[in-house]
């Protein structure tokens, strides 16, 4: 047998492997890097003085006005949604923890109960937070004869935000932290009370680290979504309370603004990522692997 | 540089009527044992038989249904795992896959506010010779290097007790033989009390001072490995241990320090000090490696038990050739013979005579099931 032909099959299985390749890259190929690249050119688009008509150029001030304009805006979409991820962290955390190593023949049932959700439309959920939170509701008023809430009401505050953020992003925390705390063996946490840490300790110093990956997995699934998102305030906050999604909303969809709407939303992705980037660098996730 | 014998003395491990019941079931039941401080000490049983719930009930993982235990003077059953002065090493080694080696041999220490480390953490490396591997994680050593360092992350901290949960259990063979020797030698340098649980017969007896041989949750013999294997007690013992012949019979009398156990219509002598027996009903043992195999018209040794016999089976395995010999009473005895003659070996159909001192014979109660613990053997697993 000549080398050509011993080498023809390992050659084809390759061509194969990149043919598999293809539907994948042409589709993020058609629906995400040419419509980035469109996107970016929109936001250096130069206004023609009528409504919704612009003509291309490289009008880089787009970017300065969309700062200057909407960096509130900005502020308050990453501190709503970095409130809800850490609120979801913390409720989800104690949940996948026990779905994962306490709850035994239940688990199946109570991760269905997690995805449930889902079937419900996301808009649908929000408008029902509306309900929920409203003057009349019990909530509002078991918290107001407390006297626990400071304007006497939760609907249309930053606080109704937060908690739909929340809410409409926790299956998102839960999956992730309970895939890394299902892959936990048990004996790890038999070891580490062997070894002389306390419960509290051996959690600290075993199951934690441990754990890294699905926090890490769970707080970028929730932040980046919650980031960007609008029908939460749009549903929830009031003028007030509106996070950048809105503003990018408003500026497409109303004030046909379609440069400043092109350049908030690529400040918010550039901020994402930087933030995210950072994010991962801290929490060293890939010692663990 | 190695590890100097720790300088307090070893204590006594006692556990006192331990049960464990699981859903109706014992898993152990009533045990009572002292294990004496600074031996290498063997729970020996097939899977199921209890010995991993009690090493688990000594290290605190697993709450006894009723029962004490107790290391010297100090009562342990209701310590948390995490004050007791007990250390495991686990069958899976448990090793924190975060941690690097360093880290994970310092992890009781730094765990009990030991200020300096380094110099501990280092003798220890250098006793299980790991030194060169201090700063690699779990996942980039073998599994022979894991289980010695799982030996040094437990060792560390001085126990009055070791815990080995089938600590072989993944290794290969020849690995297994391996770290079986260096086990002993680690646990002959620093003294500490070593429980060794394991379903492997040849790895308790390789390496336990004294063996516990546990069943449905009980000790069926304790004693040192060459006493439990040349006069067990109970059939399970017997057969578990190595192979046996066994052969149902009477007591019926006897001259001085042996007696006359006759089956079959034919007579054997047992000496007394090896008769397990309660009454005159008997079970006749011996050890096919006991038994020589004679020319039918060869001479026997006197006073030996003899009987004759057609080969029916020959299996060659190098070491030694193992035979099945059917007596007059149709039973098949298993005989093993070194492979030391330069003459031929038997062949199959042969007509000839087998023979074993008495001193080699023991007597089981004939209450006794001959066939328990025959299928409890996990070779190699």
């Amino acid at each position: 047998m000549t080398i050509a032909a011993a080498v023809g099959p390992a050659r084809r299985r390759a061509r194969i492997a990149y043919l598999l390749l293809l539907p994948g890259i042409a589709w993020l190929a058609i629906f995400f890097i040419i419509p980035l690249i469109s996107l970016f050119f929109t936001s250096l688009q130069v206004s023609t003085g009528s409504s919704g008509k612009y003509k291309a150029g490289f009008n880089w001030r787009n970017y300065v006005e969309a700062l200057s304009e909407y960096w509130e805006f900005f502020l308050r979409a990453l501190i709503y949604a970095g409130f809800a991820t850490v609120l979801a962290l913390v409720i989800a955390y104690p949940l996948a923890y026990f779905i994962a190593l306490k709850a035994g023949r239940w688990r199946a049932l109570m991760l269905v109960l997690v995805v449930a959700p889902f079937f419900a439309s996301f808009l649908l959920r929000t408008y029902a937070w509306k309900t929920i939170l409203a003057d009349d509701a019990v909530i509002t008023q078991t918290l107001n004869a407390l006297h626990l809430l400071p304007d006497g009401r939760i609907l249309n505050t930053s606080i109704a935000v937060i908690a739909g953020l929340t809410y409409n992003f926790l299956p998102f925390m839960i999956l992730p932290l309970y895939a890394a705390l299902d892959k936990i063996d048990p004996r790890l946490i038999e070891a580490g009370s062997d070894l002389y840490a306390s419960p509290f300790t051996t959690f600290r110093k075993v199951t934690w680290p441990l754990s890294m990956p699905g926090v890490v997995a769970g707080t970028l699934l929730t932040f980046i979504p919650a980031a960007g998102d609008y029908i939460n305030a749009e549903l929830l906050g009031s003028t007030k309370d509106k996070m950048i999604g809105n503003a990018i909303q408003t500026n497409f969809i109303e004030f046909r603004d379609y440069p400043m709407a092109s350049a908030l939303s690529f400040i918010l992705m550039a901020s994402i990522l930087i933030i995210v980037t950072v994010y991962i660098r801290r929490a060293g996730t890939e010692e663990l692997v | 540089m190695s590890e100097p014998r720790r300088a307090t003395p070893v204590e006594d491990l006692n556990l006192v009527k331990l049960s464990k019941i699981y859903g109706g079931l014992a898993a152990v039941d009533d045990l009572t044992l002292t294990i004496p401080g600074g031996s290498f000490f063997a729970l020996l049983g097939p899977s199921g038989c209890g010995k991993t719930t009690t090493l688990r009930m000594v290290a605190g993982l697993e709450n006894p249904t009723s029962g004490q235990m107790f290391v010297g003077a100090q009562e342990i059953t209701d310590l948390k795992a995490y004050k007791r002065p007990v250390n495991t090493v686990f069958q899976s080694y448990a090793l924190f896959p975060h941690l690097d080696i360093f880290e994970n041999v310092a992890f009781g220490l730094r765990r009990r506010g030991v200020k300096d480390v380094t110099g501990p953490v280092e003798r220890m490396l250098d006793l299980v010779e790991l030194t060169s591997m201090a700063r690699r994680k779990p996942g980039q050593l073998s599994g022979g290097q894991q289980q010695r360092v799982a030996v040094a992350r437990a060792l560390i901290n001085e126990p009055d007790v070791l815990l080995l949960d089938e600590p072989l259990g993944a290794l290969d063979l020849k690995l297994r033989r391996q770290m079986q020797i260096e086990l002993k030698r680690i646990q002959v340098e620093v003294g500490t009390t070593f429980v060794h649980v394991t379903h492997d017969q040849e790895e308790a007896m390789t390496m336990a001072d004294t063996i516990a041989v546990m069943n449905q949750g009980r000790i069926e013999q304790l004693g040192a490995p060459t006493q439990i294997y040349e006069n067990p007690a109970t059939a399970f013992v017997a057969n578990f241990l190595g192979q046996c012949n066994l052969v149902p019979g009477q007591i019926t009398g006897g001259d001085g320090d042996n007696a006359v156990l006759s089956a079959n219509g034919f007579n054997f002598s047992v000496p007394r000090s090896r008769i397990h027996a309660a009454g005159s009903s008997a079970i006749l043992g011996v050890r096919p490696e006991k038994i020589t195999m004679y020319w039918a018209d060869e001479p026997l040794p006197a006073g030996h038990n003899r009987l004759e016999g057609t080969v029916t089976d020959v299996s060659f395995t190098g070491v030694s050739t193992q035979y099945l010999v059917k007596v007059p009473w149709g039973q098949e005895l298993v005989v093993f013979e070194q492979n030391l003659s330069l003459e031929e070996l038997s062949r199959r159909g042969e007509h000839v005579q087998i023979g074993w001192a008495p001193g080699h014979t023991f007597a089981l109660d004939g209450a006794e099931d001959i066939t328990a613990g025959m299928g409890s053997h996990v070779v190699g697993a």
